[in-house]
């Protein structure tokens, strides 16, 4: 299909530019580059920039230009995706610099008339392209007992007021993709941390009436390498996509080991 | 993430000053004409654009510790950080309007 045959609008000034490069892309579409961070450890010695150029939509999401240039360019290009929808929480990646996930940021959102840089999250071993060793994170995240701890077996549901809830509304949001631990540069320097997202999971399970363990994880996080590492750069509440208050929930958790109850 | 930059970058420059600061003082120990070679060494040009440093870098630790002290203990703080990072650096240009001409005007006369 030629764009002339069709007569839909361009959607944006980009579009226009591009239309004459690509004689056969889809009308709207247009062709940006992505500068991608590659590493193949059997390869390379230390990680590279790669270009590539991939028509797309202002609607489509870098993870579908990942996609494109997987399936259509280089099929070595290594990358984690599953549920592509922003729940699963397997492709945090540090995009123009920022953390985000890339099923969740629109190429729109971004200048697609300049090149769009996409390298792995920092702070945890690099393992090809993409790809990080997310071991220490998940880690990080059992030291804190992440699991409802009560006694009793209630032949009925454990019952909880409005106000009892909310205080951990928020927590309960964090789909684990570290986009707020690798967006920390105290976690980049001391791996030891740590790190937001295991703070952010006590503090659904320290504010829980229903829970039983708070002191234990409250004694865990009172650590010099618990929420006293957190420096409050608010790098990791810029993170979060889910929108985590991130930073608020780690002063909440510091105000609750100096009250010494939750 | 910036105001944490500056915060460490003016911290470790403080330190360095009072690492200084406390060996020329105790100089006065040692004798005082020894003392006041010390000092006079500090009259120039340099020296007095070192001062504006110190105390710019002084001056934006202690209100951005305020607004850390803020963002620690009180509920409200991270929800306004943003907000009173400005009010920080607001609050820091005006003190430095009202120091460096007059300490400028000191280090090179026309006072």
């Amino acid at each position: 299909m030629s764009a002339a045959t069709v007569a839909y609008p361009a959607e944006t000034d980009v579009a226009d530019a591009s239309a004459e490069a690509r004689e056969d892309a889809p009308p709207g579409s247009f062709t940006i580059t992505l500068i991608i961070r590659r590493f193949i450890p059997e390869i390379d010695e230390e990680p590279r920039w790669e270009d590539f150029d991939v028509n797309v939509f202002p609607t489509d999401r870098i993870l579908d230009a990942l996609h494109k240039i997987k399936w259509e360019q280089d099929g070595s290009l290594t990358f984690r995706r599953s549920c592509a929808h922003g729940i699963c929480g397997s492709d945090a990646m540090r995009i123009n610099g920022r953390n985000r996930l890339a099923c969740k940021t629109l190429i729109k959102d971004l200048d697609p008339s300049k090149p769009i840089y996409v390298e792995a999250i920092k702070g945890l071993p690099l393992e090809k392209d993409l790809v990080v060793d997310m071991e220490p994170f998940f880690e990080s995240y059992r030291q804190i007992q992440p699991f409802l701890q009560a006694s009793g077996t209630p032949d009925r549901e454990r019952h909880q007021t409005v106000e009892a809830r909310a205080r951990f509304d928020d927590t309960t949001k964090c789909i684990l993709c570290a986009a707020c631990t690798s967006s920390c540069p105290v976690f980049w320097t001391d791996g030891q941390y740590f790190g937001p997202a295991a703070i952010v999971n006590a503090h659904r399970f320290i504010f829980d009436d229903r829970d039983e363990a708070s002191q234990v994880r409250l004694d865990i996080l009172n650590d010099k390498e618990g929420v006293w590492r957190c420096r409050t750069t608010f790098n990791c509440s810029d993170a979060c996509p889910r929108g985590i208050e991130v930073t608020k929930a780690i002063a909440e958790v510091k105000q609750a080991v100096l009250r010494g109850r939750a | 993430m910036w105001s944490w930059v500056l915060h460490r970058i003016t911290g470790v420059g403080i330190y360095f000053f009072l690492l200084v600061h406390i060996l020329d003082t105790a100089l006065v120990r040692v004798s005082p004409e020894a003392y006041n070679a010390v000092i006079a060494q500090y009259k120039n040009p340099i020296m007095g654009l070192g001062e504006l440093a110190l105390v710019a870098a002084i001056g934006f630790h202690a209100l951005n510790g305020l607004r850390i002290i803020l963002i620690d203990f009180t509920g409200f703080g991270t929800r306004h950080q943003k907000a009173m990072f400005y009010i920080v650096l607001a609050l820091w240009v005006v003190l430095l309007l009202g120091f460096a001409p007059r300490h400028l005007m000191h280090v090179f006369g026309g006072a």
